[in-house]
């Protein structure tokens, strides 16, 4: 995910964006051959409707796995009502030992394990839907779930040896121990692979000495397993030794661990998140995951695999606030009619619903492609991350705001709610700079498609022609997409379009330079996250429809209403982009005054009053 | 109470009790004991017999509308929404299966096996009783349309069935299903094995010797009574705290049996006894009025006729 800022990947980047003749496109033919991806959102960059892995919406759990899910949900709402007290976590900032005993007895920490490792075996849909209960009635019960499972042993899960798996697994999954993700550092945040953490090899051999220290462990307290990145000298192919990250298994019995007290948080206060220090660590050499240097590829996998558990979480705290909601405004009376009665509060209510919807069918989507073994969902994963975390605090923030002064007191519940959601714009990839992934990554995968067809015979005269004529898409939707709701695909078809034109003009115009072009990469980003799950929400209600589903009438009207918005939200942004005169003043404004306030160390307004 | 013992029991009683003895010499001797005389010479010794006083327990579970979902009629007012609506174990044949489990644990029952009569749906709340601690599970399996007119008369007749085939020294169930709330099943099974019962129990003892001791909880307070083996039993609310089913153990109930009779196979008639004529709402609660003072509340009560003119 990080790659594509960190200065590597820069440099493969700007290669790649150079239009240049033949004979150089062909001496450099295989950094620039582009690479066949049938992810929409890659394609969409192309501005192509690649709709395989969208259509039909890909959701088929058989029965046994909907039924284990069911027995499930069950002993887990309860327990989550009766047991767990949201409310005393957060005063207390803790969630205590026997809570968590006996959620461990429920099985609810190994629930992804496979049965041969104590655990049940679930597939990405049922792990989504039981996020979606916890996000319902306690985030930061969910996050220390989250630390613990889709994170903490994940990468023993996926990369793992069998010895490996077999050692620690089983105890995790029981909930006999406790994980927890080890990669942030003081100066270490977004930019990942510059840990300054070392595990360097014992003279004998069979450990790496581990020192350093991470900064905000979720599960750093008490945490028995951690999975921690360093650096470590990796003998070159020419001999020289590189500094590369690593990925390794350590455990707090190996000594020389100290976690520091717990960080006084604005939310999720019941997970315990704090500093945790290596002091010479003695790991042995059968701890490191895969192999010496692969420890950024071990991390982006890991966060990138799990990170549909959000966009669930989100779905199942924003289905909390909008029943709040309707409870209140249909009992609340004001100016002699019940709240629900208003035409602004019925455009709120709308709004919260409609994003509810999309960040649901984009959950459930990513979940299910997943489970169907596609590898390529890095894009959809961080769409579905940006905007179900968004949306999730609009939503919330709304809701306060429809409860009036109620929404402000802590009884009602929703400050709680509020003050637990924003941490997840911040953590787990940055939303900022997860637009910026998306957005060059995506801008990577068209530059080489466009180097390719610039190279080859009538390229560059190719290109003119299609920016001149508009080139098409090649969406199937009439196919695809139920007949009721055509309109709202043509309207989605003709963003795709603008969408690669968009993204085409930026490439030609800036060519390397694009990486440093946030003002437009932004928009682009916005215009993605938009498209992407106008087509997740029309595939999910055309899925609906299909089954005749009960609420088939109502997800055809929330559909349609929904990409209405988020088209012309799309071309909004997409024009801003491509305002080529427009945007070099504006980026040339906002870069001098910012430079003047940073330069001066703060605002340098003067008063009016002292005039 | 005599019970003739045969020799080779004898012998194992008189070994384990008294040391090493040679049953050749017995068995040629044709010896008897009776049981009462056993346990009067063990007794003597201070040695305790703990002879389990319940053997195989049957459990009948009903799936029914889960207890938070808001009840809507239907529009033709022949019943309440159904589809769709989240359906669970009803919560008094949770109690039961648990007491039974709970039974089982403390070595006071050897079984327990879950009942339900009921749609393909049903297969679910008894995978759910599986999880929850039963052995294993028989599903006596009608069409969903049957399902809706089951009444108490049927599902007792089919218990009755299942205990004479499959031989059981107790059937608990819960006092009522929270649909209908016909609470009949227990006393009309009772009645039709002719078996004691033991209704609204809120706790359950073992009293030895093939006894029950039952507390139950009644409009005047608690009856405690004594019942023996075999005996029909109905949960009430305080008789236990169920247990979860966690998912390690809805993993382990996939591997245990779970029979499936035809209701055909038990010769049971579905005939209904009953017809549903009309299930509306009950009506709105209408809004009171003020008064300033007791005697005009008094005018207004013999006015409305509640209090004689």
């Amino acid at each position: 995910m990080l790659s594509t800022l960190s200065k590597t990947s820069r440099l493969s980047q700007a290669r790649s964006f150079c239009l240049t003749s033949q004979a150089a496109a062909a001496k450099d033919a295989k950094s620039k051959a582009p690479v066949e991806s049938d992810s929409f959102v890659m394609n969409l960059f192309r501005g192509k409707a690649v709709s395989e892995q969208v259509f039909p919406y890909p959701l088929k759990l058989d029965e046994e796995r909907k039924e284990m899910l069911r027995m499930f949900s069950v002993p887990l709402v309860k327990m989550l009502q009766e047991i767990n007290d949201p409310t005393k976590n957060d005063e207390t900032s803790e969630i205590p030992r026997e809570v968590l005993e006996k959620f461990a007895e429920l099985g609810t920490f190994g629930v992804l394990v496979p049965p041969e490792l104590e655990g049940s075996g679930f597939n990405n849909c049922q792990m989504a839907r039981t996020a979606e209960i916890m996000g319902a009635h306690d985030i930061g019960f969910g996050i220390v779930m989250g630390a613990h499972q889709s994170i903490g042993y994940k990468g023993i899960l996926l990369e793992g040896t069998e010895a490996q798996k077999k050692k620690y697994i089983p105890d995790l999954a029981a909930g006999r121990k406790f994980a927890a993700f080890a990669l942030t550092e003081p100066t270490v945040g977004s930019d990942a692979s510059a840990v300054k953490t070392r595990a360097e090899l014992s003279a004998d051999g069979k450990h790496y000495i581990l020192n350093g220290g991470k900064i905000w462990i979720s599960n750093g307290g008490f945490a028995d397993v951690f999975t921690v990145f360093a650096k470590t000298p990796v003998k070159q192919a020419d001999g020289s030794t590189k500094d590369k990250m690593s990925a390794f298994i350590v455990e707090r019995a190996f000594g020389g661990i100290t976690s520091g007290p717990q960080e006084k948080k604005m939310g999720i206060k019941g997970s315990n998140t704090t500093e945790v220090h290596f002091d010479n660590v003695k790991v042995p050499v059968e701890n490191i995951l895969a192999k010496e240097g692969d420890g950024f590829k071990v991390a982006m996998n890991i966060l990138n695999n799990g990170r549909f558990s959000i966009p669930a979480v989100c779905t199942g705290t924003m289905k909390h606030c909008i029943q709040k909601t309707v409870e209140h405004i249909t009992t609340r009376v004001q100016f002699g009619k019940k709240l629900e009665e208003f035409g602004n509060v019925q455009e709120k209510l709308i709004d919260m619903t409609s994003r509810l919807y999309a960040t649901e069918s984009v959950t459930y989507l990513l979940a299910s492609n997943m489970d169907r073994g596609i590898k390529e969902y890095q894009l959809e994963a961080a769409i579905g991350k940006i905007i179900a975390s968004e949306n999730a605090f609009h939503v919330c923030d709304e809701a306060i705001q429809l409860h009036g002064g109620m929404g402000y007191m802590r009884q009602t519940g929703l400050e709680r709610v509020l003050r637990d959601v924003r941490i997840l714009r911040i953590f787990e990839g940055a939303n900022d700079v997860l637009r910026l992934f998306i957005s060059l990554t995506g801008a990577q995968y068209a530059g080489k498609h466009l180097t390719a067809q610039a190279s080859g015979i009538g390229g560059i005269i190719g290109l003119a022609v299609q920016r001149v004529t508009g080139a098409k898409t090649g969406s199937n939707f009439e196919a695809v997409v139920d007949s009721s709701l055509q309109e709202s695909a043509q309207s989605l078809d003709k963003q795709i379009g603008l969408f690669g034109q968009t993204v085409q003009g930026l490439l030609m115009k800036h060519k390397k330079g694009i990486i440093d072009r946030q003002y437009e990469l932004i928009r682009v980003a916005n215009a993605a996250i938009s498209i992407h799950s106008s087509i997740a929400v029309l595939s999910r209600a055309s899925y609906a429809i299909k089954n005749k589903s009960a609420s088939a009438d109502f997800e055809r009207k929330i559909a349609s209403f929904y990409v209405d918005g988020a088209m012309r939200n799309a071309n909004k942004n997409l024009v801003e982009a491509s305002n080529e005169a427009e945007n070099a003043k504006l980026v040339a404004t906002i870069d001098s005054l910012s430079r003047q306030i940073c330069g001066n160390g703060g605002l340098p307004l003067q008063h009016p009053i002292d005039l | 109470m005599v019970t003739p013992v045969s020799t080779v029991t004898a012998c194992y009683f008189w070994d384990f009790f008294f040391g090493t003895l040679d049953c050749k010499k017995l068995l040629i001797s044709e010896i008897f004991l009776t049981l009462d005389a056993a346990i009067h010479m063990i007794n003597q010794r201070n040695l305790k017999i703990t002879e389990p006083s319940i053997m195989r327990i049957l459990v009948g579970v009903k799936r029914v509308v889960d207890y938070a979902v808001k009840i809507r009629v239907k529009p033709d007012r022949s019943g309440v929404v159904t589809e769709g609506v989240q359906h669970s174990m009803n919560p008094f044949d949770e109690i039961a299966l648990e007491e039974a489990v709970k039974l089982k644990e403390k070595k006071l029952a050897t079984e327990v096996v879950a009942f339900s009569l009921g749609g393909p749906k049903s297969a679910e709340v008894l995978r759910t009783a599986l999880a929850k601690g039963a052995d294993k599970a028989i599903h006596v399996q009608v069409s969903d349309a049957e399902a809706g007119k089951v009444e108490s008369f049927h599902v007792a007749k089919a218990l009755k069935k299942v205990v004479e085939l499959e031989k059981f020294d107790a059937v608990f169930l819960g006092k009522q299903a929270i649909d209908d709330d016909s609470s009949q099943t227990a006393p009309i099974l009772a009645g039709l094995l002719d078996w004691p019962q033991a209704l609204y129990a809120s706790k359950v003892e073992d009293a030895g010797n093939g006894h029950v001791k039952v507390t139950r909880e009644i409009d005047g307070g608690l009856d405690t009574i004594k019942v023996k083996t075999p005996f029909v039993l109905s949960a009430d609310l305080r008789l236990n705290e169920p247990r979860y089913a966690t998912l390690p153990n809805i993993m382990k109930a996939k591997k245990k049996p779970l029979k499936n009779i035809p209701i055909k196979d038990l010769a049971v008639d579905l005939t209904p006894q009953t017809e549903t004529i009309e299930v509306t709402e009950p009506p709105v609660r209408q809004a009171g009025g003020f008064v300033e003072d007791v005697a005009t509340l008094v005018s207004k009560l013999k006015e409305k006729g509640f209090v004689k003119a």
